[in-house]
């Protein structure tokens, strides 16, 4: 599906508000026409990774490239680029009034579109702004981000608020106008284990640094569940990474962080032990968590002075 | 087909195995055409490019072949092919970890060899499903009398 829409390169990217540093030196790619997932906790600096490629924001130092170059005050790419943040980018006012604008202003907008989303979500196009619920904002967020239908297309916790039937109409919106129109996506959130199967690439940042950065099914296959007696799940998980650890009675089932390896089904039978999928969710929970992954390709230690 | 993918395995090799089964047990015929990558998509709201991952792995197996701007459709031969596939990893795969938990569960083998031999005189003498495919590949893994 990679091909369609704008590419970033984001390079040594730092950015300080201050004293403190939201983002540490962090490098990673988004590849054209994926849709990407950008995990974090929340102040972990995806807003502003985010605000930087949408050109919203200044480096303190670093690079970003989109589709091949800088987007600072750089029209032909400022066009391709969308970014919609929680609480949603859109005016202050009537939501027709954003439909006018954007029309104006995006090359792409579908106005058909964006109604028909509206329509899904129960608003009200004559509603203003104030007098919507914040789900219903992030409806409307949810709407327009999509019908924007930019190169690089960046939905911020966009669904926040929304009650679930409202969120699967997003996720099957988003989903079905990619299809038809492939694009880059980048979808940020920590709330993840209803999306993450939508991800062709998962970036997880943790204080302001990147901790991991590749493909969802290759993160997807490195995480596993071993359960079984105490002692024979703590064999077959000598030498690898734990990130995860649950005593249920006698039995303790830990989440381990590594490559498969051959032979694994079948020491795991010898040993009488259980292997499990690990969600992403998980994975990313117990990954963020840990105060340090070893085997994690985190490229630097990052204790951000408070 | 009622997929969820929420097993071990990344999704693409779930959904790969899921029309090496429909293929084995007739439900997907050969020169039938799959669901497209979009399909799938929109199915199971996962990432087309996992679908199409499981298609590439398919087509490298000769198990899948595309129709340029038509789709992906079931190779003639695939059924065979996977079949003997299957039968070659049947002792390793199923037949030993069925025999292992037996022997745990303290199960005399004499009964598991009587309850097979009960199965075999019920059914008819095999009829080779489908394009009644000569049992070729009797090979290393050794037949039991």
């Amino acid at each position: 599906m990679t091909g369609t829409g704008f590419g970033v390169q984001v390079h040594d990217l730092t950015v300080r508000y201050g004293a403190e540093t939201a983002l540490d030196q962090v490098s990673l790619e988004i590849a054209p026409g994926a849709i990407t997932g950008l995990l974090g906790r929340n102040g972990t600096g995806k807003t502003t990774l985010l605000s930087v490629i949408a050109a919203f924001r200044r480096p303190t130092s670093g690079s970003v490239l989109v589709d091949g170059e800088d987007p600072w005050e750089n029209p032909r790419v400022m066009a391709g680029i969308g970014l919609v943040r929680e609480g949603g980018d859109w005016l202050d006012d009537r939501v027709t009034s954003s439909l006018d604008y954007l029309e104006g202003a995006r090359p792409h907008f579908d106005r058909d579109l964006a109604e028909r989303l509206l329509d899904t979500f129960q608003i009200d196009p004559c509603a203003k702004r104030s007098s919507l619920s914040r789900g219903q904002r992030s409806a409307v967020s949810a709407s327009l981000g999509i019908a924007v239908r930019t190169e690089l297309t960046m939905l911020d916790e966009v669904y926040l608020g929304m009650d679930a039937p409202s969120r699967y109409a997003f996720y099957d919106a988003l989903l079905a106008d990619y299809l038809e129109h492939p694009r880059t996506i980048v979808l940020s959130s920590h709330l993840i284990d209803e999306i993450d199967k939508m991800f062709e690439d998962v970036v997880i940042l943790r204080d302001g640094t990147v901790l991991l950065a590749e493909g969802a099914d290759e993160l997807r296959s490195r995480g596993t569940t071993v359960t079984g007696p105490a002692a024979a799940a703590t064999a077959f998980a000598l030498g690898r990474d734990v990130v995860g650890r649950q005593e249920l009675g006698p039995t303790l089932r830990l989440t381990v962080f590594g490559d498969p390896r051959p032979g694994d089904v079948a020491h795991a039978r010898e040993l009488g032990v259980e292997l499990g999928p690990v969600d992403l969710q998980d994975l990313f929970v117990h990954l963020t968590a840990q105060p340090a992954v070893a085997g994690a390709r985190s490229d630097r230690k990052t204790e951000v002075p408070r | 087909m009622n997929a969820i993918f929420d097993g071990r395995d990344p999704i693409y090799l779930q959904i790969a195995d899921q029309i090496r089964d429909d293929i084995l047990d007739g439900a997907l015929k050969e020169e039938d055409q799959v669901m497209s990558t979009t399909q799938y998509a929109t199915t199971y709201r996962i990432n087309p490019a996992t679908a199409a991952k499981a298609f590439s792995e398919l087509v490298d197996e000769g198990v899948l072949y595309k129709r340029r701007g038509v789709g992906m459709f079931v190779a003639t031969g695939a059924r065979a092919a996977l079949a003997a596939r299957g039968r070659e990893r049947f002792f390793a795969d199923v037949l030993d970890p069925a025999v292992s938990e037996a022997r745990r569960l303290g199960i005399d083998l004499e009964d598991v060899i009587a309850r097979i031999r009960l199965d075999a005189a019920a059914q008819p003498p095999a009829a080779a499903p489908d394009s009644a495919t000569p049992h070729s590949t009797h090979d290393s893994t050794g037949g039991q009398p």
